[in-house]
Protein backbone atom coordinates (compact mmCIF):
# COMPACT_ATOMS: atom_id res chain seq x y z
CA UNK A 1 0.00 0.00 0.00
CA UNK A 2 1.45 3.09 -1.06
CA UNK A 3 1.56 6.10 1.47
CA UNK A 4 -1.30 7.84 -0.30
CA UNK A 5 -3.67 5.02 -0.31
CA UNK A 6 -2.56 4.38 3.53
CA UNK A 7 -3.76 8.29 3.73
CA UNK A 8 -6.60 7.40 2.17
CA UNK A 9 -8.08 4.54 4.07
CA UNK A 10 -7.61 6.09 7.05
CA UNK A 11 -8.89 9.61 6.09
CA UNK A 12 -12.58 8.01 5.14
CA UNK A 13 -12.57 5.79 8.29
CA UNK A 14 -11.44 9.03 10.25
CA UNK A 15 -14.43 11.08 8.44
CA UNK A 16 -16.82 8.43 9.08
CA UNK A 17 -16.19 7.61 12.64
CA UNK A 18 -16.59 11.65 12.83
CA UNK A 19 -19.50 11.97 11.26
CA UNK A 20 -21.20 9.58 14.02
CA UNK A 21 -19.81 11.95 16.77
CA UNK A 22 -20.85 14.54 14.81
CA UNK A 23 -24.55 13.67 14.22
CA UNK A 24 -24.38 12.82 18.13
CA UNK A 25 -22.48 15.76 19.17
CA UNK A 26 -25.75 17.59 17.41
CA UNK A 27 -28.41 16.49 19.28
CA UNK A 28 -26.38 17.13 22.48
CA UNK A 29 -25.82 20.67 21.32
CA UNK A 30 -29.30 21.57 20.43
CA UNK A 31 -30.33 20.34 24.15
CA UNK A 32 -27.81 21.86 25.53
CA UNK A 33 -28.28 25.43 23.75
CA UNK A 34 -31.52 25.81 25.24
CA UNK A 35 -31.67 23.97 28.27
CA UNK A 36 -28.18 23.81 29.55
CA UNK A 37 -28.78 20.63 29.93
CA UNK A 38 -25.97 17.92 28.89
CA UNK A 39 -28.09 15.09 28.57
CA UNK A 40 -26.25 12.00 29.33
CA UNK A 41 -29.30 9.64 28.29
CA UNK A 42 -28.91 10.66 25.23
CA UNK A 43 -26.77 7.39 24.48
CA UNK A 44 -29.50 5.51 25.56
CA UNK A 45 -31.58 6.49 22.58
CA UNK A 46 -29.06 4.59 20.53
CA UNK A 47 -29.69 1.52 22.84
CA UNK A 48 -33.27 1.81 22.33
CA UNK A 49 -33.34 2.09 18.21
CA UNK A 50 -30.65 -0.60 18.12
CA UNK A 51 -32.46 -2.68 20.24
CA UNK A 52 -35.74 -2.20 18.50
CA UNK A 53 -34.26 -2.53 14.86
CA UNK A 54 -32.56 -6.32 16.25
CA UNK A 55 -35.61 -7.33 17.42
CA UNK A 56 -37.74 -6.84 14.73
CA UNK A 57 -35.77 -8.30 12.50
CA UNK A 58 -35.57 -11.42 14.84
CA UNK A 59 -39.35 -12.05 14.15
CA UNK A 60 -38.82 -11.24 10.37
CA UNK A 61 -39.39 -8.11 9.83
CA UNK A 62 -36.90 -6.85 6.78
CA UNK A 63 -34.03 -4.77 7.53
CA UNK A 64 -35.62 -1.61 6.27
CA UNK A 65 -38.56 -1.13 8.22
CA UNK A 66 -37.19 -2.04 11.04
CA UNK A 67 -34.74 0.12 10.65
CA UNK A 68 -37.43 2.67 10.58
CA UNK A 69 -39.40 1.46 13.54
CA UNK A 70 -36.09 1.66 15.47
CA UNK A 71 -35.47 5.37 14.83
CA UNK A 72 -38.96 5.79 15.32
CA UNK A 73 -38.55 4.05 18.58
CA UNK A 74 -35.49 6.91 19.68
CA UNK A 75 -37.71 9.66 18.30
CA UNK A 76 -40.73 8.63 20.41
CA UNK A 77 -38.19 7.43 23.46
CA UNK A 78 -36.46 10.93 23.20
CA UNK A 79 -39.68 13.23 23.48
CA UNK A 80 -41.18 11.47 25.86
CA UNK A 81 -38.12 11.48 28.25
CA UNK A 82 -38.39 15.30 28.03
CA UNK A 83 -42.00 15.41 28.92
CA UNK A 84 -41.64 13.01 31.84
CA UNK A 85 -38.39 13.96 33.13
CA UNK A 86 -37.08 17.23 32.18
CA UNK A 87 -40.12 19.56 31.39
CA UNK A 88 -41.35 19.28 35.04
CA UNK A 89 -37.88 20.35 36.22
CA UNK A 90 -38.07 23.46 33.68
CA UNK A 91 -36.78 26.98 35.91
CA UNK A 92 -35.02 24.19 38.67
CA UNK A 93 -31.03 24.10 38.87
CA UNK A 94 -29.34 22.98 36.20
CA UNK A 95 -27.41 20.50 38.15
CA UNK A 96 -31.01 18.89 39.01
CA UNK A 97 -31.42 18.38 35.62
CA UNK A 98 -27.69 17.01 34.74
CA UNK A 99 -28.23 14.44 37.85
CA UNK A 100 -32.16 13.77 35.98
CA UNK A 101 -30.44 12.92 32.94
CA UNK A 102 -28.46 10.62 34.97
CA UNK A 103 -31.11 8.98 36.67
CA UNK A 104 -33.12 8.30 32.87
CA UNK A 105 -30.03 6.41 31.91
CA UNK A 106 -29.62 4.08 34.94
CA UNK A 107 -33.25 3.63 34.70
CA UNK A 108 -33.53 2.97 30.39
CA UNK A 109 -30.08 1.00 30.72
CA UNK A 110 -31.21 -1.66 33.86
CA UNK A 111 -34.56 -1.23 31.93
CA UNK A 112 -33.07 -3.05 28.98
CA UNK A 113 -30.78 -5.26 31.42
CA UNK A 114 -34.25 -6.70 32.68
CA UNK A 115 -35.96 -6.88 29.53
CA UNK A 116 -33.27 -8.05 27.25
CA UNK A 117 -31.01 -9.86 29.34
CA UNK A 118 -27.01 -7.84 29.97
CA UNK A 119 -25.63 -10.17 27.32
CA UNK A 120 -24.59 -8.54 24.12
CA UNK A 121 -26.20 -9.71 20.17
CA UNK A 122 -25.22 -9.66 17.18
CA UNK A 123 -26.34 -6.93 14.78
CA UNK A 124 -26.47 -8.22 11.28
CA UNK A 125 -26.17 -5.74 8.02
CA UNK A 126 -27.78 -6.92 4.93
CA UNK A 127 -24.42 -7.60 2.74
CA UNK A 128 -25.53 -5.51 0.16
CA UNK A 129 -25.59 -2.10 2.24
CA UNK A 130 -22.16 -3.52 3.80
CA UNK A 131 -20.20 -4.48 0.82
CA UNK A 132 -15.91 -4.01 0.70
CA UNK A 133 -15.05 -1.65 -2.42
CA UNK A 134 -11.70 -2.64 -3.69
CA UNK A 135 -9.23 -0.14 -5.52
CA UNK A 136 -6.48 -2.10 -6.13
CA UNK A 137 -4.73 -2.16 -2.34
CA UNK A 138 -7.18 -0.31 -1.11
CA UNK A 139 -10.20 -2.10 0.74
CA UNK A 140 -13.19 0.26 1.80
CA UNK A 141 -15.56 -0.45 3.80
CA UNK A 142 -19.25 0.59 2.05
CA UNK A 143 -20.43 1.38 5.59
CA UNK A 144 -17.83 3.75 6.51
CA UNK A 145 -19.33 5.29 2.64
CA UNK A 146 -22.78 5.48 3.75
CA UNK A 147 -22.27 6.52 6.89
CA UNK A 148 -20.56 10.02 5.35
CA UNK A 149 -23.55 10.33 2.88
CA UNK A 150 -26.18 10.05 4.89
CA UNK A 151 -24.23 12.20 7.25
CA UNK A 152 -23.58 14.99 4.66
CA UNK A 153 -27.34 14.73 3.95
CA UNK A 154 -28.72 15.22 7.09
CA UNK A 155 -26.52 17.95 8.30
CA UNK A 156 -27.43 19.64 5.17
CA UNK A 157 -30.78 19.52 5.76
CA UNK A 158 -30.42 20.33 9.42
CA UNK A 159 -28.35 23.46 8.58
CA UNK A 160 -31.30 24.48 6.21
CA UNK A 161 -33.78 23.95 9.27
CA UNK A 162 -31.99 26.23 11.54
CA UNK A 163 -30.95 29.16 9.07
CA UNK A 164 -34.39 28.88 6.77
CA UNK A 165 -37.34 27.90 8.84
CA UNK A 166 -39.32 30.16 11.74
CA UNK A 167 -39.13 26.86 13.74
CA UNK A 168 -35.03 26.63 12.90
CA UNK A 169 -34.28 30.36 14.12
CA UNK A 170 -36.60 29.94 16.98
CA UNK A 171 -34.19 27.31 18.27
CA UNK A 172 -31.65 29.17 17.74
CA UNK A 173 -33.17 32.47 19.45
CA UNK A 174 -34.11 30.54 22.46
CA UNK A 175 -30.56 28.76 22.96
CA UNK A 176 -29.72 32.78 22.91
CA UNK A 177 -31.98 34.21 25.76
CA UNK A 178 -34.63 32.21 26.60
CA UNK A 179 -36.35 34.91 28.24
CA UNK A 180 -36.16 37.38 24.97
CA UNK A 181 -37.49 34.81 22.78
CA UNK A 182 -40.85 34.35 24.97
CA UNK A 183 -41.00 37.80 24.95
CA UNK A 184 -41.31 37.29 21.30
CA UNK A 185 -43.75 34.91 21.73
CA UNK A 186 -41.95 31.93 20.69
CA UNK A 187 -43.70 28.52 22.21
CA UNK A 188 -40.77 27.54 24.49
CA UNK A 189 -41.78 23.96 24.81
CA UNK A 190 -42.61 23.48 21.40
CA UNK A 191 -38.74 24.47 20.43
CA UNK A 192 -37.40 22.21 23.26
CA UNK A 193 -39.72 19.21 22.22
CA UNK A 194 -38.25 19.99 18.68
CA UNK A 195 -34.94 19.81 19.81
CA UNK A 196 -35.17 16.58 21.49
CA UNK A 197 -36.70 15.09 18.63
CA UNK A 198 -34.32 15.88 16.22
CA UNK A 199 -31.69 14.96 18.15
CA UNK A 200 -33.01 11.36 19.14
CA UNK A 201 -34.08 11.26 15.73
CA UNK A 202 -30.47 11.67 14.96
CA UNK A 203 -29.71 9.25 17.42
CA UNK A 204 -31.89 6.50 16.21
CA UNK A 205 -29.97 6.69 12.94
CA UNK A 206 -26.35 6.53 14.57
CA UNK A 207 -27.45 3.67 16.61
CA UNK A 208 -27.77 1.64 13.40
CA UNK A 209 -24.65 2.84 11.29
CA UNK A 210 -22.79 2.27 14.74
CA UNK A 211 -24.10 -0.94 15.73
CA UNK A 212 -23.32 -2.03 12.24
CA UNK A 213 -19.92 -0.91 12.79
CA UNK A 214 -19.57 -2.66 15.75
CA UNK A 215 -21.36 -5.73 15.00
CA UNK A 216 -22.91 -6.35 18.19
CA UNK A 217 -25.38 -4.63 20.89
CA UNK A 218 -25.69 -4.28 24.46
CA UNK A 219 -27.77 -2.43 27.05
CA UNK A 220 -24.94 -0.41 27.78
CA UNK A 221 -23.58 0.29 24.12
CA UNK A 222 -24.66 3.76 24.43
CA UNK A 223 -22.22 4.92 27.29
CA UNK A 224 -19.36 5.36 24.69
CA UNK A 225 -20.96 7.14 21.94
CA UNK A 226 -22.39 9.81 24.04
CA UNK A 227 -19.24 10.31 25.93
CA UNK A 228 -17.41 11.04 22.75
CA UNK A 229 -20.34 13.17 21.47
CA UNK A 230 -19.80 14.87 24.82
CA UNK A 231 -16.14 15.37 24.41
CA UNK A 232 -16.66 16.36 20.31
CA UNK A 233 -19.28 18.90 22.00
CA UNK A 234 -16.84 20.72 24.23
CA UNK A 235 -14.26 20.54 21.61
CA UNK A 236 -16.44 22.36 19.18
CA UNK A 237 -17.94 24.47 21.41
CA UNK A 238 -20.84 23.40 23.69
CA UNK A 239 -24.48 24.34 22.64
CA UNK A 240 -22.85 25.53 19.26
CA UNK A 241 -24.19 23.75 16.76
CA UNK A 242 -21.53 24.05 13.99
CA UNK A 243 -19.24 23.55 16.81
CA UNK A 244 -20.41 20.34 17.53
CA UNK A 245 -19.88 19.01 13.82
CA UNK A 246 -16.95 20.82 13.53
CA UNK A 247 -15.82 18.88 16.74
CA UNK A 248 -17.33 15.16 15.89
CA UNK A 249 -14.99 15.70 12.83
CA UNK A 250 -12.07 16.75 14.81
CA UNK A 251 -11.86 13.92 17.15
CA UNK A 252 -13.01 11.15 14.55
CA UNK A 253 -9.81 12.82 12.87
CA UNK A 254 -7.37 12.90 16.07
CA UNK A 255 -8.62 9.14 16.78
CA UNK A 256 -7.61 7.93 13.28
CA UNK A 257 -4.30 9.77 13.66
CA UNK A 258 -3.42 8.79 16.65
CA UNK A 259 -3.98 5.19 16.03
CA UNK A 260 -2.89 5.32 12.72
CA UNK A 261 0.94 6.86 13.73
CA UNK A 262 1.43 6.11 17.56
CA UNK A 263 4.00 3.52 18.38
CA UNK A 264 2.22 -0.13 18.76
CA UNK A 265 3.10 0.38 21.85
CA UNK A 266 1.22 3.15 22.87
CA UNK A 267 -2.33 2.22 20.71
CA UNK A 268 -4.17 0.99 23.82
CA UNK A 269 -3.77 4.64 25.63
CA UNK A 270 -5.04 6.36 22.49
CA UNK A 271 -8.10 7.78 24.11
CA UNK A 272 -5.39 8.94 27.10
CA UNK A 273 -3.46 10.81 24.22
CA UNK A 274 -7.07 12.12 22.55
CA UNK A 275 -7.53 13.88 26.24
CA UNK A 276 -4.57 15.24 26.72
CA UNK A 277 -4.90 16.85 23.26
CA UNK A 278 -8.48 18.44 24.44
CA UNK A 279 -6.81 19.74 27.22
CA UNK A 280 -4.67 21.79 25.80
CA UNK A 281 -6.76 23.09 23.48
CA UNK A 282 -9.35 24.45 26.39
CA UNK A 283 -6.42 25.63 27.59
CA UNK A 284 -5.97 28.39 24.54
CA UNK A 285 -9.63 28.02 23.95
CA UNK A 286 -11.49 27.19 26.88
CA UNK A 287 -15.03 27.30 25.31
CA UNK A 288 -14.56 24.85 22.69
CA UNK A 289 -13.07 25.97 19.07
CA UNK A 290 -16.72 27.96 18.09
CA UNK A 291 -17.67 28.09 21.40
CA UNK A 292 -18.15 32.27 22.46
CA UNK A 293 -17.54 33.88 25.93
CA UNK A 294 -20.33 36.24 25.96
CA UNK A 295 -23.03 33.61 27.43
CA UNK A 296 -21.23 33.20 30.09
CA UNK A 297 -20.67 37.26 31.01
CA UNK A 298 -23.94 37.82 31.33
CA UNK B 1 -62.30 50.52 29.90
CA UNK B 2 -58.52 50.96 30.37
CA UNK B 3 -56.28 49.16 28.31
CA UNK B 4 -53.99 48.21 30.98
CA UNK B 5 -54.89 48.03 34.78
CA UNK B 6 -52.91 46.60 37.54
CA UNK B 7 -54.71 46.54 41.10
CA UNK B 8 -52.95 45.83 43.98
CA UNK B 9 -49.75 43.64 42.10
CA UNK B 10 -47.60 41.59 44.40
CA UNK B 11 -44.15 39.98 43.00
CA UNK B 12 -41.78 37.86 44.71
CA UNK B 13 -38.16 36.58 43.65
CA UNK B 14 -37.38 33.49 45.91
CA UNK B 15 -38.93 35.46 49.58
CA UNK B 16 -37.79 39.09 48.53
CA UNK B 17 -40.48 40.95 47.90
CA UNK B 18 -40.19 43.19 44.83
CA UNK B 19 -43.37 44.65 43.83
CA UNK B 20 -45.35 45.51 47.27
CA UNK B 21 -48.94 45.88 45.69
CA UNK B 22 -48.49 47.93 42.97
CA UNK B 23 -51.51 49.67 40.80
CA UNK B 24 -51.72 51.59 37.67
CA UNK B 25 -53.47 52.05 34.75
CA UNK B 26 -52.71 52.79 31.37
CA UNK B 27 -55.66 54.37 28.81
CA UNK B 28 -55.41 53.61 24.93
CA UNK B 29 -53.01 55.87 23.04
CA UNK B 30 -51.71 57.12 25.73
CA UNK B 31 -47.84 57.41 26.83
CA UNK B 32 -47.26 56.35 29.84
CA UNK B 33 -43.84 56.76 31.95
CA UNK B 34 -43.00 54.75 34.62
CA UNK B 35 -40.14 56.72 36.55
CA UNK B 36 -37.71 55.43 39.65
CA UNK B 37 -34.30 54.67 40.77
CA UNK B 38 -32.30 51.19 39.93
CA UNK B 39 -33.74 48.76 41.83
CA UNK B 40 -37.73 50.84 42.36
CA UNK B 41 -38.96 47.43 40.56
CA UNK B 42 -39.72 49.07 37.11
CA UNK B 43 -38.31 46.42 34.66
CA UNK B 44 -40.16 43.77 37.39
CA UNK B 45 -43.35 45.90 36.50
CA UNK B 46 -42.92 45.15 33.04
CA UNK B 47 -42.00 41.01 33.16
CA UNK B 48 -44.79 40.87 35.68
CA UNK B 49 -46.98 42.25 32.44
CA UNK B 50 -45.62 40.24 29.86
CA UNK B 51 -46.00 37.11 31.83
CA UNK B 52 -42.29 36.40 32.54
CA UNK B 53 -43.28 36.82 35.96
CA UNK B 54 -46.45 36.09 37.68
CA UNK B 55 -47.98 38.07 40.77
CA UNK B 56 -48.55 36.18 44.32
CA UNK B 57 -51.20 38.76 44.51
CA UNK B 58 -53.42 41.30 42.87
CA UNK B 59 -54.66 41.69 38.90
CA UNK B 60 -53.49 42.84 35.24
CA UNK B 61 -56.17 43.51 33.44
CA UNK B 62 -55.93 44.19 29.48
CA UNK B 63 -59.29 45.31 27.92
CA UNK B 64 -61.07 44.21 30.63
CA UNK B 65 -59.54 40.45 30.40
CA UNK B 66 -57.52 39.36 33.71
CA UNK B 67 -53.84 37.92 32.41
CA UNK B 68 -51.83 37.87 34.85
CA UNK B 69 -51.50 33.85 34.73
CA UNK B 70 -51.44 33.90 31.32
CA UNK B 71 -48.27 32.71 29.82
CA UNK B 72 -45.82 35.50 27.97
CA UNK B 73 -46.53 33.90 24.46
CA UNK B 74 -50.11 34.48 24.72
CA UNK B 75 -49.84 38.12 26.26
CA UNK B 76 -47.67 38.80 22.98
CA UNK B 77 -50.15 37.27 20.90
CA UNK B 78 -53.09 39.51 22.60
CA UNK B 79 -50.30 42.38 21.46
CA UNK B 80 -48.92 43.14 24.35
CA UNK B 81 -45.13 43.56 23.52
CA UNK B 82 -42.06 44.10 25.55
CA UNK B 83 -38.83 45.34 24.38
CA UNK B 84 -36.85 44.52 27.20
CA UNK B 85 -33.50 46.43 29.46
CA UNK B 86 -30.31 45.69 27.84
CA UNK B 87 -31.91 45.10 24.20
CA UNK B 88 -32.20 41.64 24.02
CA UNK B 89 -31.42 41.15 20.94
CA UNK B 90 -30.37 37.54 19.18
CA UNK B 91 -26.33 38.10 18.49
CA UNK B 92 -26.26 34.88 16.97
CA UNK B 93 -29.01 35.91 14.31
CA UNK B 94 -28.62 37.99 11.81
CA UNK B 95 -30.67 41.44 11.46
CA UNK B 96 -33.21 39.96 9.23
CA UNK B 97 -33.40 36.69 11.67
CA UNK B 98 -34.45 38.81 14.65
CA UNK B 99 -36.73 40.50 13.01
CA UNK B 100 -38.63 37.44 11.42
CA UNK B 101 -38.89 36.12 15.60
CA UNK B 102 -40.52 39.50 16.05
CA UNK B 103 -42.66 38.27 13.77
CA UNK B 104 -43.38 34.90 15.08
CA UNK B 105 -46.34 35.67 16.78
CA UNK B 106 -48.29 36.79 13.92
CA UNK B 107 -50.85 35.26 11.91
CA UNK B 108 -50.98 37.33 8.78
CA UNK B 109 -47.39 35.95 7.44
CA UNK B 110 -48.32 37.95 4.13
CA UNK B 111 -48.24 41.40 5.65
CA UNK B 112 -44.24 40.61 7.23
CA UNK B 113 -42.63 41.99 4.08
CA UNK B 114 -44.58 45.32 3.86
CA UNK B 115 -44.29 45.89 7.66
CA UNK B 116 -40.60 44.97 7.15
CA UNK B 117 -40.34 47.61 5.08
CA UNK B 118 -41.88 50.22 7.07
CA UNK B 119 -39.52 49.20 9.87
CA UNK B 120 -36.48 49.81 7.43
CA UNK B 121 -37.74 53.31 6.39
CA UNK B 122 -38.34 53.88 10.61
CA UNK B 123 -34.61 52.84 10.79
CA UNK B 124 -32.77 52.76 7.22
CA UNK B 125 -29.78 51.45 8.70
CA UNK B 126 -31.09 48.24 9.55
CA UNK B 127 -32.03 47.89 5.55
CA UNK B 128 -28.35 48.24 5.27
CA UNK B 129 -27.11 45.43 8.11
CA UNK B 130 -30.11 43.30 7.22
CA UNK B 131 -27.48 40.22 6.30
CA UNK B 132 -25.33 40.99 9.40
CA UNK B 133 -24.87 39.40 12.42
CA UNK B 134 -26.51 41.48 14.75
CA UNK B 135 -23.65 40.94 17.47
CA UNK B 136 -21.66 43.19 15.55
CA UNK B 137 -23.80 46.10 15.79
CA UNK B 138 -22.95 49.28 17.58
CA UNK B 139 -25.60 49.94 20.81
CA UNK B 140 -27.69 52.28 18.94
CA UNK B 141 -28.07 49.93 16.08
CA UNK B 142 -29.14 47.05 18.93
CA UNK B 143 -31.61 49.42 19.92
CA UNK B 144 -33.10 50.01 17.10
CA UNK B 145 -33.26 46.14 16.07
CA UNK B 146 -34.73 45.94 19.25
CA UNK B 147 -37.75 48.24 18.79
CA UNK B 148 -38.10 47.23 14.93
CA UNK B 149 -38.30 43.65 16.53
CA UNK B 150 -40.82 44.76 18.72
CA UNK B 151 -42.93 46.80 16.04
CA UNK B 152 -42.79 43.89 13.54
CA UNK B 153 -45.08 41.70 16.06
CA UNK B 154 -47.88 44.89 15.81
CA UNK B 155 -48.23 45.77 19.01
CA UNK B 156 -51.17 47.69 20.97
CA UNK B 157 -49.13 48.10 23.84
CA UNK B 158 -45.76 48.82 23.72
CA UNK B 159 -43.77 48.22 26.35
CA UNK B 160 -40.51 49.74 25.99
CA UNK B 161 -37.18 48.94 29.15
CA UNK B 162 -34.72 51.88 29.37
CA UNK B 163 -34.20 52.34 25.48
CA UNK B 164 -31.49 55.40 26.14
CA UNK B 165 -29.56 52.71 28.66
CA UNK B 166 -25.82 53.48 27.45
CA UNK B 167 -26.33 55.80 24.20
CA UNK B 168 -24.25 58.60 23.30
CA UNK B 169 -27.06 61.75 23.89
CA UNK B 170 -27.28 62.26 19.92
CA UNK B 171 -28.13 58.49 19.61
CA UNK B 172 -30.23 58.95 22.79
CA UNK B 173 -32.54 61.77 20.90
CA UNK B 174 -32.78 59.85 17.61
CA UNK B 175 -34.61 56.77 19.66
CA UNK B 176 -36.82 59.50 21.38
CA UNK B 177 -38.25 61.08 18.19
CA UNK B 178 -38.82 57.44 16.92
CA UNK B 179 -41.05 56.69 20.37
CA UNK B 180 -42.76 60.14 19.86
CA UNK B 181 -43.79 58.98 16.24
CA UNK B 182 -44.79 55.51 17.54
CA UNK B 183 -46.96 57.47 20.13
CA UNK B 184 -48.45 59.84 17.12
CA UNK B 185 -49.64 56.90 14.91
CA UNK B 186 -51.67 55.45 18.17
CA UNK B 187 -49.31 52.87 19.57
CA UNK B 188 -50.04 52.85 23.37
CA UNK B 189 -46.72 53.42 24.92
CA UNK B 190 -45.84 52.24 28.53
CA UNK B 191 -42.42 53.38 28.54
CA UNK B 192 -39.65 52.63 31.83
CA UNK B 193 -37.14 55.37 32.05
CA UNK B 194 -34.42 56.26 34.37
CA UNK B 195 -33.70 59.84 32.24
CA UNK B 196 -36.49 61.22 33.82
CA UNK B 197 -36.15 64.66 31.69
CA UNK B 198 -36.27 62.41 28.52
CA UNK B 199 -39.29 60.83 29.71
CA UNK B 200 -41.17 63.71 30.80
CA UNK B 201 -40.76 65.49 27.25
CA UNK B 202 -42.67 62.64 25.61
CA UNK B 203 -44.86 61.09 28.07
CA UNK B 204 -48.84 62.13 28.98
CA UNK B 205 -48.59 61.29 32.03
CA UNK B 206 -45.93 59.48 34.43
CA UNK B 207 -45.78 57.52 37.42
CA UNK B 208 -42.87 57.58 39.82
CA UNK B 209 -41.63 54.09 41.74
CA UNK B 210 -39.59 53.70 44.93
CA UNK B 211 -38.86 50.02 46.33
CA UNK B 212 -41.62 48.41 44.77
CA UNK B 213 -44.86 51.39 44.76
CA UNK B 214 -45.81 54.12 42.93
CA UNK B 215 -44.94 56.89 44.94
CA UNK B 216 -46.21 59.95 42.35
CA UNK B 217 -48.43 60.19 39.50
CA UNK B 218 -49.51 62.59 37.56
CA UNK B 219 -49.22 64.47 34.08
CA UNK B 220 -46.02 65.11 32.62
CA UNK B 221 -46.66 69.01 33.37
CA UNK B 222 -46.94 68.55 36.54
CA UNK B 223 -44.77 65.85 37.55
CA UNK B 224 -42.12 68.36 35.93
CA UNK B 225 -43.01 71.14 37.91
CA UNK B 226 -42.97 69.57 40.75
CA UNK B 227 -39.70 70.32 42.98
CA UNK B 228 -39.26 66.98 44.96
CA UNK B 229 -38.85 65.58 41.62
CA UNK B 230 -36.38 67.99 40.05
CA UNK B 231 -34.71 67.46 43.51
CA UNK B 232 -34.37 63.73 42.98
CA UNK B 233 -34.51 63.02 39.53
CA UNK B 234 -33.42 65.72 37.30
CA UNK B 235 -30.83 67.17 39.66
CA UNK B 236 -28.55 64.63 38.43
CA UNK B 237 -26.16 65.06 35.30
CA UNK B 238 -29.00 65.25 32.43
CA UNK B 239 -27.33 62.33 30.48
CA UNK B 240 -26.03 59.82 33.34
CA UNK B 241 -26.94 56.38 32.93
CA UNK B 242 -27.41 53.69 35.19
CA UNK B 243 -24.39 53.53 37.17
Amino acid sequence: MTPFEFLLQQGINAISIGSLYALMAVGLAMVFGILRLINFAHGDLIMVGSYTTVLLMGVGVPFEWAAIAGIAASTITGLVMERVTYRPLRGAPDVAMLLTSFAVTIFLENLAIILFSPTSRPFFLPGVLNPVLEFGHLYISGLNIIAIIISVILLVFLTLFVTRTEAGISMRAASQDLVAARLMGINVNYVIATAFAIGSFLAGIVGILWSARVGKIDPLMGFYPVLKAFVASVIGGLGSIPGAVLGGYTLGILEILLQGFLPPVLTPFRDAFVFIILIILLIFRPNGILGSSERDKI
Amino acid sequence: MKMLKLEQVKVYYGHVQVLKGLSLEVEKGELVSLLGANGAGKSTTLMTISGILHPTSGHIYYEGQDISQLDAKDIVHLGIVHCPEGRRIFGGLTVLENLRMGAVCRKDKSRFQIDLDEIYSLFPILRERRKQMSSTLSGGEQQMLAIGRALIAQPRLLMLDEPSLGLAPIIVQGIFKVIRQLHEKGITILLVEQNARQALTVADRCYVMETGNIVLNGSSAELGANPEIEKIYLGQAPEAGKL
